[in-house]
């Protein structure tokens, strides 16, 4: 109950505000006309349910027809003071479109009067075809074309001044009919006076430059919300869930109406896809040490830096468990078991990017079901930052990998999304289930099916050669194995880490035939070899396999040598960032252990390393394989080309947003 | 002759149980060994220079086999048959002119010191035609025999004709010998200073901030990229760690310590970082006729992923590095697989050997060597300056005779 009364009291506020913006409205949008096409502001799909309503009744110029009118004016003025509660940040967003709002009815009614008439193909065309077809009426001229322009230009800016008057002062819907009647006729009776189209176009230039100058600020707003990682992730799922909101409750709205609003949101995603924030860069001074800030490790710079990775963190390792176990007692804010995660990030017991993604988002299940919202603060807000800095933790023990990036940015989409009638309890079951799905479905069901369709390309006598150790690639194996497949496998490993002696254990135990080597040799190996399978940490854009440092590699030799290359990835690692090379975007592990070797004694030669002045040593996690050395990449939507992956990239993120 | 086979066979030993490390290494004491061998070697009054080479062919033919992947011991063997050729035409040469000059005058001093600039340009007029036609050394020695006994013919006689003659012959037994061993000594010089002259040419390949990569570990390579950095060209080295002998992480040392700026990378991080490289600089173990490159493991993998970034990918190889042998099957017929224990502990894997009950089975393959086709190598530099793979088989012919390509033919003939 209090909170519902709460919510008057922050609308009462801001409503003075769109009072003096609904009076300045009439005068730009009228004058305005022949710029509506051009506009491809975000509100867009909020001014989507009044555009559609008015038009019919308006043509046929039947008075009785306007008492449905106010009943869909109050959805948008509804929806306008749900946004101005949501929040500060969200008020000033919103001021800037608001002059643009009553401009985008008129685009749409200039459109139909154009075509002569409703019709489906003109709004499906979207706003070009409304450009199009508001040029071409221009050179037809005519008194009668302006006059209409007018005339519809005039009602719909009245209409949004009304009602935002009503909702102020609280008049009934009867007393509503009547003013909207009355100014209906008034507009009317104006176009016909000769003396008013003189003065317009001295006036419209004057306008054209506000226009634009506001446009301008839009877009400088857009960009400074786009600094804020968070924030705009948080700030841009709103958007489609309130469209969706005035669809359900309108019980008129034609199946058209409803095709058209599911057509336009998918563009405002893709642009906004179309360009990655690009990542904090660690030669950036200021920004480290406002990250430094908020640390919760303790991070001591490297003393021996490489100097080609000045971008990347390069910081002392061995200081930072000890330090962090002692934090235990003290480290409040983040949740135990996140905790406990980052700690195994850190001593590198979990590894590989499908165990890392699976262990946070069971933690950060776990968190979920332990939350309580705040008083005095909102789920969708509270739990955004708390997932937030639980992030930034993980983050600090090792960098997140584009699969964990991928699966933070569908959470924090699925707490935006979720609806502000749920109870906590709802809300939070909700969640839990989301996450649910996505390790089911995204992860261990996408390995099902990547084994079903790669285990086809394993032949009798074939030698597979697979390099370190995947997860993917080991199902496959083991699962031709099961099927009687008769094959040898070569497993080519690379220290410092050595990953491919434990899938090799694996294999042996279960009666696997295998061969082991250096990556070294592959060369020398790569003679008998027929397949090669390999996983991969992501998939760019470009085709570029992102993967364990070695694997490009291993894929260049099996090139040279005309051995096909298929590579095992998930579609949820897909990213629609692009890479060309290794070193702007990489993760350096511990310089240490490439100067120690186990189990040989004798190799002692870089001991002390760090004193030595112009000794450094590096140690790349990852490297990036170009896609021509690929031949096949095996996912859960099928066995693609390289240059599918952006097509995937689109409809996996479109998939996304429908669930 | 006991001591020389104690010597040949104490070297035997050590080539068979891979003790000599290097094949600069291996090379010098395969010289010294063939040079104890010749000074010790009774020579015959006639056919020396074939005794000379029998015997070298007989020792040389037990130490190719006793270590066939080590090819500098076959070049060495092969480049002192070479010289006892040479010497032995430019003595038949110099023997004919002096021939005539006694048949001429015999008390005439004053004509003997004009003749000596023609011999010495006769001499390398030999030595400059044995390169282009070997088979005619036999043709040569016969017409010296032939020519030889006419004047012993036309002569009434006498005891002074037969000891003048007795004394030539001795002298040029023993003449042929110590040239022979000259010749192995200068040998011996080029082949441990080969390295200063490669060095030499290391300012017009290394310039200022360029970085360089190298994987193992070589002395050639060392004393190169420390030549540049003596002539003030500062520029950064990679070395790859050439796991699992794990020769660069020497050689990083030995590099940091001289003042180099050197960063120690995996060889799985090859491909990642030789986009932001410069420069491949690499030593060879062997460089075959056909220009391809037998290098430490890992190295074609390297030379794949230079060509793929257009990095020039530079072999420093000594001229005893030379081998006249065209690389059939290199992967397997020039390499040699070293102990698995250096990749895999066998302790932590048989418990799960014994599990599978020989259903799985597991090899371990660590090869020593890679072939590097000679499409990959970019340039090559030598002590005789920069060559290109497609000139190799030319230098090498410098160094080799035609005959001697196949050591063991001769003495399957013989017997």
């Amino acid at each position: 109950m209090d909170p519902s009364r709460r919510a008057p009291r922050a609308v009462i506020d801001p409503v003075p505000k769109i009072r003096q913006v609904g009076f300045f409205a009439p005068p730009e949008s009228s004058q305005s006309g022949p710029l509506d096409p051009t506009h491809s502001s975000p509100p867009i799909s909020n001014s989507l349910s009044p555009v559609m309503i008015p038009p019919p009744r308006h043509l046929s110029d039947n008075l009785l027809l306007h008492d449905p009118r106010p009943a869909a004016s109050p959805l948008s003025s509804a929806s306008a003071v749900a946004a101005a509660g949501s929040g500060n940040s969200f008020d000033s967003a919103d001021f800037f479109p608001a002059p643009l709002s009553p401009a985008m009815p008129s685009s749409s009614y200039s459109s139909r009067i154009a075509t002569g008439g409703a019709s489906d193909g003109g709004y499906f065309k979207g706003n070009g075809a409304g450009g199009k077809l508001a040029a071409s009426s221009f050179p037809r001229g005519g008194f009668d074309l302006t006059a209409m322009k007018a005339a519809s230009l005039v009602p719909a800016s009245e209409l949004t001044t009304v009602s935002v008057v009503n909702d102020s002062l609280g008049i009934p819907e009867k007393e509503k009919g009547n003013k909207t009647g009355g100014s209906a006729v008034e507009v009317k009776d104006q176009p016909n006076s000769s003396k008013q189209q003189k003065p317009k176009p001295k006036t419209s230039k004057a306008e054209r430059r506000a226009l634009q100058e506001a446009q301008r600020a839009a877009k400088a707003a857009e960009k400074g919300e786009g600094s804020k990682a968070s924030g705009t992730a948080a700030s841009t799922n709103p958007k489609p869930a309130k469209a969706v909101k005035p669809a359900q409750k309108v019980d008129n709205a034609a199946i058209a109406a409803s095709e058209k609003k599911g057509g336009e949101i998918p563009p405002e995603k893709d642009r906004k896809k179309d360009a990655p924030q690009p990542r904090l860069q660690y030669d950036d001074k200021s920004r480290v040490e406002k990250a430094k800030r908020r640390a919760v490790v303790k991070q001591t710079e490297a003393r021996n830096r490489v100097e080609l990775f000045r971008h990347l963190p390069q910081y002392e390792r061995g200081s930072q468990l000890p330090d962090l176990e002692a934090k235990f007692f003290h480290l409040s804010p983040v949740h135990p078991l996140v905790y406990k995660v980052g700690l195994q990030y850190l001593t590198g017991d979990i590894s590989g990017g499908n165990a890392r993604c699976i262990a946070m988002l069971q933690a950060f299940q776990e968190a979920i079901k332990d939350y309580k919202v705040p008083p005095e603060k909102t789920l969708v807000r509270d739990l955004t930052a708390k997932i937030g800095s639980y992030v930034s933790f993980l983050i600090e023990c090792r960098p997140l990998s584009i699969s964990m990036g991928n699966a933070i940015r569908f959470l924090k989409s699925r707490i935006a999304k979720l609806p502000l009638t749920l109870s906590e309890s709802e809300a939070k079951a909700s969640l839990e289930s989301d996450i649910e799905c996505f390790i089911s479905e995204k992860i261990i069901l996408a390995n099902k099916v990547i084994v079903k369709h790669a285990v086809t390309k394993i032949r009798d006598g074939d030698v597979l050669l697979t390099f370190g150790s995947s997860s993917a690639v080991e199902m496959i194996l083991l699962h031709a194995h099961e099927l009687g497949r008769q094959f040898r496998v070569v497993v080519v490993d690379s220290r410092p880490k050595l990953r491919g002696q434990l899938l090799l254990r694996r294999l042996v135990e279960n009666g696997l035939s295998c061969t082991y080597t250096h990556i070294n040799a592959v060369s020398y190996i790569m003679h008998e070899v027929t397949r090669v399978f390999l996983g991969a940490s992501a998939v760019l854009s470009n085709g570029t396999v992102y993967s364990r440092v070695g694997t490009a590699c291993v894929a260049m030799v099996a090139h040279a040598f005309r051995v096909p290359v298929i590579v095992c990835c998930e579609a949820y690692k897909f990213h629609e960032r692009v890479q060309l090379d290794s070193i702007c975007s990489n993760e350096l592990g511990n310089p240490d252990v490439i100067s120690n070797v186990l189990g040989r004694e004798d190799v002692k030669h870089l001991d002390g390393w760090a004193n030595i002045e112009n000794l450094q040593l590096l140690n790349l996690v990852y490297d990036a394989t170009p896609s021509d050395y690929v031949s096949m990449i095996v996912t859960d939507y099928g066995m693609v080309p390289p240059t599918s992956v952006p097509v995937i990239v689109r409809e996996y993120g479109r998939e996304q947003v429908w669930i | 002759m006991p001591d020389v086979q104690t010597l040949v066979n104490d070297f035997l030993n050590q080539l068979k149980k891979r003790k000599i490390e290097g094949s600069q290494a291996t090379a010098k004491l395969t010289a010294e060994l063939l040079r104890s061998v010749i000074s010790q070697q009774r020579v015959p009054h006639t056919n020396q220079a074939t005794a000379l080479i029998n015997a070298v062919r007989a020792v040389g033919e037990q130490l190719i086999a006793a270590n066939p992947v080590e090819l500098a011991v076959g070049n060495i063997v092969r480049r002192v048959l070479h010289i006892i050729r040479e010497e032995d035409l430019s003595l038949a040469t110099a023997a004919m002119d002096g021939l005539g000059v006694s048949a001429a005058s015999d008390d005439e001093d004053d004509a003997e010191r004009d003749e000596n600039p023609v011999l010495s340009a006769a001499a390398v007029a030999a030595a400059a035609r044995s390169t282009l036609r070997p088979p005619s050394l036999q043709t040569l020695l016969e017409d010296t025999s032939d020519s030889a006994a006419p004047p012993h013919t036309s002569s009434s006689g006498g005891e002074s004709d037969g000891r003048s003659r007795s004394v030539e012959k001795g002298s040029r037994g023993r003449k042929l010998k110590h040239d022979v061993i000259e010749a192995v000594n200068e040998l011996i010089q080029d082949i441990s200073t080969c390295y200063e002259q490669i060095a030499e040419q290391a300012v017009e390949h290394i310039h200022h901030n360029e970085v360089i990569l190298t994987l193992g570990s070589s002395k050639t390579v060392l004393e190169f990229l420390y030549a540049a950095k003596e002539k003030q060209r500062s520029f950064k080295v990679f070395v790859a760690e050439g796991a699992p002998r794990y020769q660069g992480h020497l050689l990083a040392k030995e590099l940091a310590a001289r003042g180099l700026q050197t960063t120690v990378i995996t060889d799985s991080a090859v491909f990642a970082m030789i986009s932001r490289v410069n420069m491949v600089i690499v030593g060879a173990h062997a460089v075959m006729a056909n220009g391809g490159v037998i290098a430490p493991v890992g190295l074609n993998m390297v030379a794949l992923a230079a060509q793929r970034h257009a990095v020039p990918f530079v072999v420093l190889a000594g001229s005893h590095k030379l081998c006249p042998l065209y690389p059939h099957n290199p992967e397997v017929l020039l390499n040699e697989l070293r102990s698995p224990s250096e990749l895999l502990d066998f302790g932590e894997f048989s418990d799960c050997m014994d599990s599978a009950s020989g259903a799985g089975s597991l090899h371990v393959v660590n090869p020593t060597f890679d072939y590097v086709p000679p499409k990959l190598v970019s340039l090559f530099i030598t002590d005789t300056g920069g060559h290109n793979p497609s000139y190799m088989y030319r230098l090498i012919a410098d160094y080799y005779s035609a005959d001697d390509l196949v050591v063991k033919r001769r003495p399957t003939t013989g017997s």
